[in-house]
C-alpha cells in the first residue's frame, strides 16, 4: 500500500464516520417527541413492585405512577411557588369518599375505576393489596406498621365498592400512611393467576410488569437501560395527564446527563453534582428546582456508648468544632438549608427540622474538650457511605481538617454502599455522617425512629434517655387524641433535649434538585422525592 | 482437527470447575451483607432476617454451593438482585452489546494500526515511524474514560455531529428483532436502514474511544515483528531475486510477521471486552462490563459469578480460535505444537 493511498483511505474512513445523522427523519417522529417526556437518571428500577424484595428507590417512581392508592395528598404552594404536597389535606384517588369514625375509616370506591386490563377495581382488590402490604415482610410491612397497620383483619370488605379500615389503636399517622406509596392497589385476580405456591402474593409476576389502575402503564422495561411508560387514557384517579409517553433512560455519567440537558435532548434529569446544578442555575437556560427534603437532615452521629463520645462535654465540643459554613459553601454550593446558627434568643418552635444554636467556635470547643479531660485531643475514625461519596467525602475531609485544630486525629473510613447498612446496624462506628428523612412529615415520627430508647436502626448513636422517651411517647399520644398544648410542649421539650445532649449534630437539610427544560412545567414535590408524571406538561 | 478441538475443550473443564469454586468463595468472602443492602434503608433487624431467609443466605455455605452448582447444571445462573432479572438472560442480552462495540473498536484499530505498523517498519526513522510512535504513545497514555468524555464533548456537545450518548439506539428507535444480538447485523437482516444508521452513529464514538486505546499494542507489535522479519535471510533472498517490494513485504514478510500480531490481537480483544467498563459508563452502553461492576458494588453474587464464568468460557474459546488461526496462517504450526 502506498503511503498516500493509505492516508487517503484513513481520512476517508474518518470523514465518513462523522457524517452527522439527523436526529429525526420523519414528521411522525417529531410529533412523538413533543408528546414524549425523556427523563435521564443515573440508576433505574430493579423491581416494578414496591411490595417486592429489595425494591430500590427508582422502583418507587414506577409504582407511584402506575398504581393508584385509595387516597392521596392535595397540593399547596411550597418554597419558591413550586407545588408541594400538603401534609394535612387528602383527596380521593381510587376512593370517592372517605368517612373517618372514632376507630375506623370507610372508603367508597369510584364506580368506573378499572385496571389496565379492563377489570373493574373492587373492594376485594383493595383488601387483597393491603393484606399483601402488611404480610409480605420487609420494607412494605415495616412502612405499614409505622401507621399502626399490621394485620389483614384490619381491612374489612363492606360491599363490592366499600372498604373499612379498622384502627389497631389511635394513631395520627394511620391516614397519612394510607397515602404513601406502599398501600397501592393491585389487580388481585390477574396477580393471583400468576402466583404460585412458593410465591402466594405473585411478587415474581409484579416484579416484571405493572398490574395496577394508575395513570401510566408500563410498556417496556430493560433493566439498567430504560423504562417506557404509556398513558392510561381510562384513568379515573384525577385529570387526564398531558404527557402521553414517558421514556426513562439510565445514563450513568453525570457529565453526559448535563450535556444531554444543555443540548436539549433530554427533558428532565436529577442526580447531578451540586456544582452542576449551581452552574446550570446561574446560566439560566434550564429550569432548576431545588426544594428541601421534607423531614430530612444530614448529620454527624456519635456513638454515645463508648468513650470519648459518651461524654456530653466532648459531644458539645464537637458541635462547636464543625465547619458548618464551609460545608454549605464548598460541598453543597449553597443548595441546602443550614441547620445551625439560630439566633441565641430564638425560641424553640413546634417544627422539625429546625436549626440548632451551634456555630463554629474553635476556642469554645477547645475549652470544652479541656474541661472533659481531652486537652490534647484523641484519635478516632469518621465513616461514610461511598454511595453518596460526592457529598460525604468532601464533608468528611472538612470535618477532619477542623478537628485536627483541636488535636483530634481523625482517620476517614470509606464504606462501600453494600456494607453501609450492616455497619450502621452494628452501631459500632464512633463517628460518621449520614442522612435520615421520613416520608411522614411529623416531628414525633422523626424522633421516634432516631432518638427513642427502643433503639431502632435509625437511632444510630445508641442514644438512650428516659426523659427523651417520655417526651416522644407523650407527643405521640397527645397527637392521637388531639391534645395540642401537651403536644406542643412535648415537641419543644424533645427538640431542646436533642440539642442539649447532642448525640447527633444536625448539619443541614438537603435539597432535592431537578433540572428540566424551560418548556416543561407542572413539577410537584412529593414526600418520596420522585417525579410525578401525571402533573407534568410539555409545551 | 475435530478430535484436537474436542481434546482442547476437555482440558478446559478442570479450569472451569476451578473458576466456579473460586468465584463462589470469593463472592461470599466479600464484605457487605446483601440482605441488609436489599432490605432498604428503613429496614428493622427482623426485616433484614426475613430478606436473608428469602435469599437463602441463612443456609450453611456448603448447602448454598450445592444449590448453586445444581442450578448451574440446569443452565440457571440465578437472579440478579440489582436489576431483578435472571442472570443468564441479562448476559445473553448484554454480551452482544459489548461484543459488537469491542469488535468494531478492534476492527477500526486494526485498520489503522497494522498499516501504520507495517509502514513504520519499512521506513524506520522516517516521519511515518515517528507518527506511529507519537499516536500510539498518546493513545495508550490517555485513560479511556477521558478520551470518551473528550469525544462526547467535542462531537456531541460542541459540534452536534454525533448523536446523544444514550446507549445503542436513539430513544425514538426500537431495537430490531434479535437474530445475532448485533444491531448492525440485525437491522440489515430486517432491512431497516434508518435504524441501522442510528445504531452505527451511536457506535462510532465509543468504538473510536476503544480503538484509540488499543492502537498502541497492535501497531507496536506489528512494527517490531515486521522489523525482525524484514531483517531475516529469506526476505533478503526474495529481494535479491528481484521480486517487487510489494510482493516482498505483503506476501513474504507480512505473513510471517502475523503470528505475534494475532496473539496480541487476542489479548487486546479479551482485555477490551472485560475492561471497557469505563467506556460503557461514559456512553450509557448496556454492556456486560458495567453490569458486573454494578453487581459487585452491591454485593450481588449471582451476576458476578455469571460474569466470571462467561468470561472464562470466552477465554477458552478465544484461545482455541487463535490456535486454529495459527495453523491457517503458518502451516508449520501444528495444533499439537
Amino acid at each position: 500500500m502506498k503511503r498516500r493511498d493509505f492516508l487517503k483511505s484513513v481520512t476517508g474512513v474518518a470523514a465518513g464516520a462523522l457524517v452527522p445523522a439527523p436526529a429525526i427523519f420523519s414528521a411522525a417522529k417529531a410529533d412523538a417527541r413533543s408528546e414524549t417526556l425523556l427523563i435521564v437518571s443515573e440508576g433505574g428500577p430493579n423491581n416494578l413492585d414496591i411490595h417486592g424484595v429489595g425494591t430500590n428507590v427508582p422502583g418507587y417512581e414506577v409504582s407511584w405512577n402506575c398504581y393508584d392508592r385509595l387516597i392521596t395528598h392535595e397540593m399547596k404552594s411550597g418554597p419558591g411557588g413550586v407545588p408541594y404536597y400538603d401534609r394535612d389535606k387528602f383527596k380521593g384517588e381510587l376512593a370517592d369518599d372517605m368517612k373517618i369514625d372514632d376507630m375506623s375509616v370507610t372508603f367508597k370506591l369510584k364506580k368506573n375505576a378499572k385496571f389496565h386490563d379492563g377489570t373493574p377495581v373492587t373492594s376485594k382488590d383493595v383488601k387483597w393489596s393491603l393484606d399483601r402490604a402488611v404480610s409480605v415482610g420487609g420494607f412494605p410491612t415495616f412502612q405499614m406498621s409505622a401507621g399502626s397497620l399490621t394485620k389483614p383483619e384490619q381491612f374489612v370488605i363492606v360491599d363490592d365498592s366499600t372498604l373499612r379500615v379498622d384502627f389497631a389503636r389511635k394513631d395520627r399517622l394511620t391516614i397519612p400512611d394510607l397515602a404513601v406509596i406502599v398501600p397501592c392497589v393491585v389487580n388481585s385476580e390477574l396477580v393471583k393467576k400468576n402466583a404460585s405456591e412458593k410465591d402466594p402474593w405473585g411478587l415474581e409476576y409484579t416484579k416484571q410488569q405493572t398490574a395496577g389502575s394508575g395513570a401510566y402503564k408500563l410498556t417496556k422495561w430493560t433493566a439498567g437501560t430504560e423504562v417506557i411508560m404509556e398513558r392510561n387514557d381510562e384513568w379515573v384517579g384525577g385529570p387526564l395527564p398531558k404527557i402521553k409517553r414517558v421514556i426513562w433512560r439510565m445514563v450513568p455519567q453525570a457529565g453526559n446527563r448535563r450535556a444531554l440537558l444543555e443540548r436539549g435532548d433530554a427533558d428532565i434529569s436529577y442526580e447531578l453534582p451540586f456544582k452542576d446544578f449551581q452552574e446550570l442555575k446561574s446560566a439560566g437556560k434550564l429550569n432548576i428546582v431545588s426544594l428541601p427534603f421534607s423531614n430530612g437532615i444530614q448529620y454527624i452521629g456519635m456513638n454515645v456508648t463508648k468513650p470519648p463520645f459518651d461524654n456530653p462535654k466532648v459531644r458539645e465540643a464537637m458541635a462547636y468544632a464543625m465547619p458548618y459554613q464551609k460545608i454549605m459553601d464548598v460541598v453543597l454550593f449553597g443548595l441546602a438549608n443550614p441547620m445551625f446558627g439560630a439566633a441565641a434568643d430564638k425560641a424553640t418552635e413546634v417544627a422539625w427540622p429546625q436549626p440548632t444554636k451551634y456555630v463554629t467556635d474553635m476556642a469554645k470547643a477547645k475549652a470544652l474538650l479541656t474541661e472533659a479531660g481531652y486537652a490534647n485531643g484523641f484519635e478516632t475514625t469518621i465513616s461514610f457511605d461511598l454511595n453518596f461519596a460526592g457529598v460525604n467525602e468532601p464533608l468528611c475531609v472538612l470535618v477532619q481538617e477542623s478537628l485536627a485544630q483541636l488535636g483530634i486525629k481523625t482517620t476517614i473510613n470509606k464504606i462501600p454502599g453494600a456494607n453501609w447498612r450492616t455497619e450502621l446496624n452494628k452501631k459500632e462506628m464512633p463517628l460518621y455522617t449520614n442522612v435520615f428523612s421520613g416520608w411522614l412529615d411529623y416531628p414525633e415520627y422523626f424522633f421516634y425512629w432516631c432518638y427513642h430508647g427502643n433503639n431502632s436502626v435509625f437511632n444510630t448513636m445508641s442514644y438512650k434517655s428516659p426523659e427523651m422517651d417520655k417526651l416522644i411517647d407523650g407527643a405521640r399520644n397527645a397527637a392521637s387524641i388531639g391534645d395540642k398544648a401537651t403536644y406542643d410542649s412535648d415537641v419543644k421539650g424533645f427538640v431542646d433535649l436533642a440539642f442539649k445532649d447532642i448525640p447527633r449534630i444536625p448539619l443541614y437539610q438537603p435539597f432535592v434538585n431537578v433540572a428540566m427544560q424551560k418548556n416543561i412545567s407542572g413539577y410537584q414535590y412529593w414526600f418520596h422525592r420522585r417525579l410525578d408524571y401525571r402533573a407534568l406538561v410539555k409545551a | 482437527m475435530l478430535t484436537m478441538i474436542g481434546k482442547r475443550l476437555m482440558f478446559a473443564i478442570p479450569s472451569l470447575i476451578g473458576v466456579v469454586i473460586v468465584t463462589f468463595l470469593l463472592t461470599r468472602a466479600l464484605p457487605g451483607d446483601p440482605a441488609a443492602y436489599f432490605a432498604g434503608p428503613a429496614a428493622t433487624k427482623e426485616a433484614v432476617e426475613q430478606i436473608r431467609k428469602k435469599l437463602g443466605l441463612d443456609k450453611p455455605l456448603i448447602e448454598q454451593f450445592v444449590r448453586y452448582t445444581n442450578d448451574l447444571a440446569h443452565g440457571d445462573f440465578g437472579n440478579s438482585l440489582t436489576t431483578g432479572q435472571p442472570v443468564a438472560a441479562e448476559i445473553r442480552n448484554r454480551l452482544p452489546a459489548s461484543a459488537e462495540l469491542t469488535l468494531l473498536g478492534l476492527f477500526v484499530s486494526i485498520v489503522i494500526a497494522i498499516p501504520l505498523g507495517v509502514l513504520a517498519a519499512t521506513r524506520p526513522g522516517s516521519w511515518i515511524d515517528h507518527l506511529c510512535r507519537v499516536t500510539t504513545t498518546a493513545g495508550v497514555s490517555l485513560p479511556v474514560f477521558f478520551t470518551g468524555l473528550v469525544l462526547v464533548y467535542v462531537f456531541y456537545f460542541r459540534l452536534g455531529w454525533s448523536p446523544a450518548p444514550l446507549g445503542r439506539l436513539d430513544v425514538f428507535y426500537s431495537a430490531p428483532n434479535t437474530v445475532t444480538g448485533f444491531y448492525l447485523i440485525d437491522t440489515l437482516i430486517a432491512r431497516d436502514f434508518e435504524t441501522f444508521r442510528s445504531a452505527l452513529s451511536q457506535l462510532i464514538l465509543p468504538a473510536t474511544t476503544l480503538a484509540i486505546f488499543s492502537l498502541a499494542p497492535i501497531a507496536r507489535m506489528t512494527r517490531a515483528s515486521m522489523l525482525a522479519v524484514l531483517a531475516s535471510d529469506f526476505v533478503r533472498t526474495a529481494r535479491a531475486s528481484g521480486l517487487s517490494p510489494g510482493t516482498v513485504i505483503v506476501t513474504y514478510a507480512f505473513r510471517n510477521a502475523m503470528l505475534p500480531v494475532i496473539t496480541t490481537l487476542s489479548m487486546v480483544f479479551s482485555f477490551l471486552l472485560g475492561a471497557n467498563v469505563l467506556v460503557e459508563k461514559v456512553f450509557a452502553w448496556p454492556g456486560i462490563g458495567s453490569y458486573a461492576v454494578e453487581a459487585l458494588i452491591s454485593s450481588d453474587f449471582a451476576p458476578v459469578q455469571g460474569f466470571v464464568l462467561t468470561m472464562a468460557v470466552m477465554y477458552v474459546l478465544l484461545n482455541l480460535i487463535i490456535d486454529i488461526l495459527y495453523g491457517v496462517i503458518d502451516p508449520r504450526v501444528r495444533l499439537e505444537g
